[in-house]
C-alpha cells in the first residue's frame, strides 16, 4: 500500500520537475526563436480597459503586415476595447491588401480593487478559458502590457512550449503609466517574457533584465 | 474665446468641480482673460449648472465618446491625474494643471503624472492650492511633449524576431 503511495507521489514529483525544467529551457531560449524566418508572424494581442487597448494598439499600428493574423483577446466585460480594435483594423486594412484579424473574449482573470483571494481564483477561471484558446490559435508571439488578463494567457503559452507543442513568444510593453514600480502583471511576467521592455529609465534600473528603448507611446 | 476645459475622466471627482467652481477661482480665471469654462464631469454628483458666472460661460457634460475636441478647443487643460487625461491633453499640445486628488491614497496613477511634472511637462497642484496655483502660474515655463516612438518598437522586433 505504502510502496504504491510513494510511487505515485514521486510519480507526480518527477512530472513536476521534468516540466519545471522544460519551461525554464523554454523561458531561456527566447533569443534563439525566430519565427520571422517564415516570412509572417502570427500574433496574439490582449487588450484591456483602463488605457491598456489604446496603448497596445498604438504598438500594433506600427508593425508591418508580415504581423499577421493578428487575434485579439478582451475581457468579456470590456465594452470600449472591441471598437477601438475594428478601428485600428479598418485603418489597416486601408492600407495592406489582405489583413486577417480575429477578436476572442474571455472572462476577467482580476477586477480594479479585487482582493488577493479572489483573484487567484479568477484567474485560475479564466486560464481554463485561455488554455484552449492559445492552444487553438497557436500564436508565435504573445503581446500585452499588463492588464490582468494577460497573465492567463502568457502563461497558456508557456505551457504550449513546456508540452514542445510550440515556443511562444511572449513580449511585455510595461504601461507608460508605470515610472518607478511594475504592474502586478508586470512582477509575475517579468522573468518569465522573452522580451520585457520598460518606457522610464528609472524602471531600467531596477530591472536590469529589461529593454529600455525610449519611451513606446 | 479663451477656454478652460475641466476633465475628471471615467471616475469622480466632485471636490475638483466645487473648487474650480468657486467663486475665488472662476473670478481668477476671468482676470486671466478666460471666457469659457467647460466642465466633464464624469460620475460625479456635484453639477454646476450650465450658464455664466463671474462672466465666465459655463458649458458641462459628463461623458462624450470622444473628448479630443474640447482638448483642442481649450486654452488650458485642468485634469484629474489619470494617465489617459494627462497624455491625451499632453498629446493634443495643451498647457495642462493637474490636480491630485488627495482622498485618494497610493494610486498608481500619480507616478506618471508625478514624473511628466518633473520633466516640465505639466503643473501640480491640490484642491486647496487651485486658486493659488492658478494666480500665479507662469505656462510659458512648460516644456512640450514629444510624442513616443512605436516604430523602435518595430524595428526592434523585426530584427529580434528575424523579419529581415
Amino acid at each position: 500500500m505504502m510502496a504504491i503511495f510513494w510511487g505515485i507521489i514521486s510519480g507526480i514529483v518527477l512530472v513536476l520537475f521534468v516540466f519545471t525544467i522544460r519551461l525554464l529551457v523554454v523561458v531561456r531560449t527566447g533569443s534563439e526563436c525566430k519565427p520571422g524566418k517564415k516570412g509572417s508572424v502570427s500574433m496574439l494581442v490582449v487588450g484591456g480597459s483602463g488605457g491598456h487597448t489604446t496603448e497596445v494598439l498604438r504598438l500594433v499600428e506600427r508593425l508591418s503586415q508580415a504581423y499577421s493574423p493578428r487575434h485579439y483577446v478582451i475581457a468579456d466585460t470590456d465594452i470600449m476595447s472591441e471598437d477601438k480594435i475594428r478601428t485600428l483594423e479598418t485603418l489597416k486594412n486601408e492600407t495592406y491588401a489582405d489583413p486577417k484579424f480575429t477578436i476572442h473574449r474571455i472572462p476577467r482573470s482580476r477586477e480594479v480593487r479585487q482582493s488577493w483571494s479572489s483573484s487567484v481564483l479568477t484567474t485560475l477561471n479564466a486560464l481554463l478559458f485561455s488554455i484552449p484558446l492559445v492552444f487553438r490559435l497557436k500564436p508565435d508571439v504573445v503581446l500585452c502590457n499588463g492588464p490582468g488578463t494577460c497573465v492567463p494567457l502568457c502563461v497558456a503559452g508557456l505551457f504550449l512550449g513546456a508540452l514542445g507543442v510550440k515556443k511562444v513568444l511572449i513580449i511585455y510593453v510595461e504601461s507608460i503609466c508605470r515610472v518607478e514600480n511594475l504592474s502586478l502583471s508586470g512582477k509575475i511576467l517579468y522573468r518569465l517574457s522573452d522580451y520585457f521592455f520598460v518606457q522610464w529609465s528609472t524602471l531600467k534600473d531596477k530591472y536590469p533584465r529589461s529593454i529600455y528603448i525610449g519611451r513606446l507611446v | 474665446m479663451k477656454t478652460v476645459f475641466v476633465t475628471v475622466g471615467t471616475t469622480s471627482f466632485d471636490e475638483l468641480i466645487e473648487c474650480v467652481t468657486s467663486e475665488e477661482a472662476t473670478q481668477v480665471l476671468s482676470a486671466l482673460g478666460y471666457e469659457k469654462l467647460v466642465l466633464q464631469v464624469g460620475r460625479g454628483s456635484v453639477v454646476p449648472d450650465a450658464g455664466s458666472f463671474a462672466g465666465l460661460q459655463v458649458d458641462v457634460f459628463r461623458f462624450k465618446g470622444s473628448i479630443a475636441e474640447d482638448m483642442r478647443d481649450a486654452d488650458l487643460v485642468i485634469s484629474h491625474a489619470g494617465a489617459g487625461s494627462c497624455l491625451e491633453a499632453l498629446g493634443a499640445r495643451r498647457p495642462l494643471l493637474v490636480v491630485v486628488n488627495d482622498r485618494l491614497m497610493d494610486n498608481h496613477q500619480l507616478e506618471l503624472a508625478k514624473q511628466l511634472h518633473s520633466d516640465s511637462h505639466l503643473l501640480y497642484c491640490t484642491c486647496s492650492t487651485l486658486t493659488q496655483t492658478l494666480r500665479t502660474m507662469d505656462l510659458s515655463v512648460l516644456a512640450p511633449f514629444l510624442p513616443g516612438r512605436p516604430q523602435n518598437f518595430a524595428t526592434f522586433l523585426d530584427q529580434a524576431l528575424g523579419l529581415h
